[in-house]
């Protein structure tokens, strides 16, 4: 569904010449949801705007839904949806005007896209609201009305900037149901940014982490966090004077990695550690450590992230430069 | 034609938000009015000054407001654009297959409606309160600073475009607006200016239309006076909507 390779988007300023994207291949295939990761600045949404042609890129090729960007940017926009990031309708229009509006601009005559925008409406819960103002929506619902216009060429791809951006937990697990219905009613294959690691994890088969306007890692959520960073494992010892002793067993476990060792207590990461903890129960047993406790806890995208990128995603949306 | 139905959903879908817009409304419509309540009977004194030109002095001011009317409240269509950019309309319709001409095009032809609209009121005024021209002229006059208004609508969505806020499309608007005003003869005849004002404001486009327009409403229809302003109203809607259409066109950066 989409397919780039070599994608820079490059600014000069007076400060010079600034690479926000540097050398992007992206592949996408039919019916994924697809989560594009990374801070703010990584070049997520510059990536997107290249993808959707809202901005030309400085080098490197992309087909998206069938049909080359650079080539043939018209029959891109007629194969795909938009939602973008903090809304996009007017506070004084309607929501059926929009809807109507949108349609016709995609080529749709005015009783398709009443009978589409209609039918979205419904689908989205949004039933009852179609002479209404879009202001006088909620933050959900005004959220799902864009998707709605994004939907309404029908396209097999939809892109979102940052969809759940400034919701309320209950609209956001809300609108996650909507969009996994977008890809098994639907069959739509998804693209969206977004810097919130939960949503991601909850939402995405497959996750591309950007940073620095370069892919650094991508794979399914579970697979990223085997990779990447293992399980985190802490031991609590019964006595401070086996702390050495520990760290000896430790340092003999090849792929355990030592995170801290204060006091009693000995944090480290483990790939795998649900296979690994027979054996290091074992090897402390000879050396003669009792343990006092032990915890081991499933690694998160933010781990993920951390490891990958030396730092942790922000949760306060600032905007990016667009 | 794509071109043609993409601007008539643009234009219908402007016309319908600026109509609901109550107090958009009223100000639009009292205006016209207040400027020849408020500035007309100034200018009775005035006339029959040394180098003021001929003419009832109604001749004389309804051009140069109808001018005023047109360009200055063309100058700031921009302002809704930028509105319209912060809620991500204008993103939302990048993505579509609709033509890039059509987005501005529809923008600019309710510009031009509302100027009409706004146009007949003032003339209503300005014959209640003693305005005589020949119709044809009239007419004529009002067609010429449609056109105007239409290029500085297309060139004020640019602006807005590339300076995407309202501070900086404040100052380019302000900085444009006061020396256009203050050169074109709208408020006084360059007549009555020193040689060296006068060549300056001879740079100023806005002048010409003021004095192809005061030609106009005199019944001058063949004159120079009248043809320099038509080409020079053909200059700016040239150079308007390709201004225009080419921001609308460049990736948005």
């Amino acid at each position: 569904m989409i397919r780039a390779r070599g994608l820079t988007k490059s600014y000069r300023t007076r400060a010079g010449t600034i690479e926000a994207v540097r050398g992007v291949d992206i592949d996408v295939a039919a019916g994924e949801v697809v989560g594009f990761l990374g801070p703010n600045g990584a070049g997520k949404t510059t990536t997107q705007r290249m993808l959707t042609t809202l901005l030309a890129p400085t080098s490197g090729e992309a087909t998206v839904a069938g049909h080359d960007l650079r080539e043939n940017p018209v029959q891109v926009r007629r194969h795909i949806g938009y939602v973008p990031q903090g809304g996009s309708t007017t506070p004084d229009a309607q929501v059926g005007e929009e809807l109507v509006d949108h349609g016709r601009l995609c080529g749709l005559s005015s009783a398709e896209s009443k009978l589409r925008g209609r039918r979205l409406i419904s689908e989205l819960d949004l039933d009852g609201t179609w002479e209404r103002a879009t202001q006088t929506l909620s933050g959900g619902q005004r959220r799902r009305l864009d998707i709605a216009l994004g939907l309404i060429n029908q396209p097999p791809l939809l892109f979102m900037d940052e969809p759940t951006a400034g919701l309320d937990p209950q609209a956001r697990a809300n609108l996650w149901r909507h969009i996994r219905r977008l890809r098994d009613d639907r069959g739509v294959t998804v693209f969206l940014t977004t810097h919130y690691l939960d949503e991601a994890d909850a939402l995405c088969d497959r996750i591309l982490v950007i940073d620095h306007g370069e892919i650094v890692a991508h794979g399914t959520p579970e697979a990223l966090k085997h990779e990447v960073s293992g399980d985190a494992v802490s031991l609590s010892l019964r006595d401070r004077e086996d702390m050495a002793a520990a760290g000896a067993v430790l340092s003999a476990m090849p792929r355990a990695v030592l995170a801290r060792a204060e006091g009693h207590a000995l944090e480290f990461s483990l790939p795998d550690a649900g296979e690994a903890l027979p054996e290091l129960f074992a090897a402390l047993d000879q050396a003669g450590v009792a343990l006092a406790g032990i915890e081991v806890r499933r690694p998160t995208l933010d781990d993920v992230f951390l490891s990958l990128t030396g730092r942790a995603l922000r949760d306060d949306p600032v905007n990016t430069p667009s | 034609m794509r071109f043609l139905s993409d601007t008539w959903v643009i234009f219908t879908r402007s016309m319908r938000l600026s109509l609901r817009n109550v107090v958009w409304l009223v100000i639009g419509i009292t205006q016209p009015l207040l400027y020849l309540a408020l500035f007309g009977p100034l200018l009775k004194r005035i006339v029959g000054l040394h180098g003021f030109p001929r003419g009832n002095s109604w001749q004389i001011f309804t051009p140069g407001l109808l001018v005023q009317l047109g360009i200055f409240g063309a100058l700031f269509v921009g302002f809704n654009l930028i509105a319209e950019l912060r809620a991500g309309v204008i993103e939302r319709m990048r993505v579509t297959p609709a033509s890039r001409m059509a987005l501005l095009a529809g923008r600019v032809l309710r510009d031009v409606v509302v100027l009409a609209v706004q146009s007949m009121i003032l003339l209503a005024a300005a014959f209640a309160f003693g305005l005589r021209a020949p119709i044809g002229g009239v007419i004529l006059a009002v067609l010429l600073v449609a056109a105007v208004g239409a290029a500085f609508a297309a060139g004020s969505y640019a602006v807005a475009l590339r300076t995407r806020t309202e501070e900086g499309m404040a100052s380019v608007t302000n900085s444009l607006a006061v020396p256009l005003l203050l050169l074109s003869g709208i408020l006084l005849p360059m007549t009555l200016a020193p040689g060296w004002l006068r060549f300056i404001a001879n740079v100023n486009p806005v002048k010409h239309i003021v004095d192809a327009m005061r030609a106009l409403f005199l019944g001058h229809v063949g004159s120079g006076t009248v043809g320099v302003g038509v080409l020079v109203g053909i200059a700016l809607i040239v150079a308007g909507m390709t201004f225009g259409t080419r921001t609308f066109q460049r990736e948005s950066e």
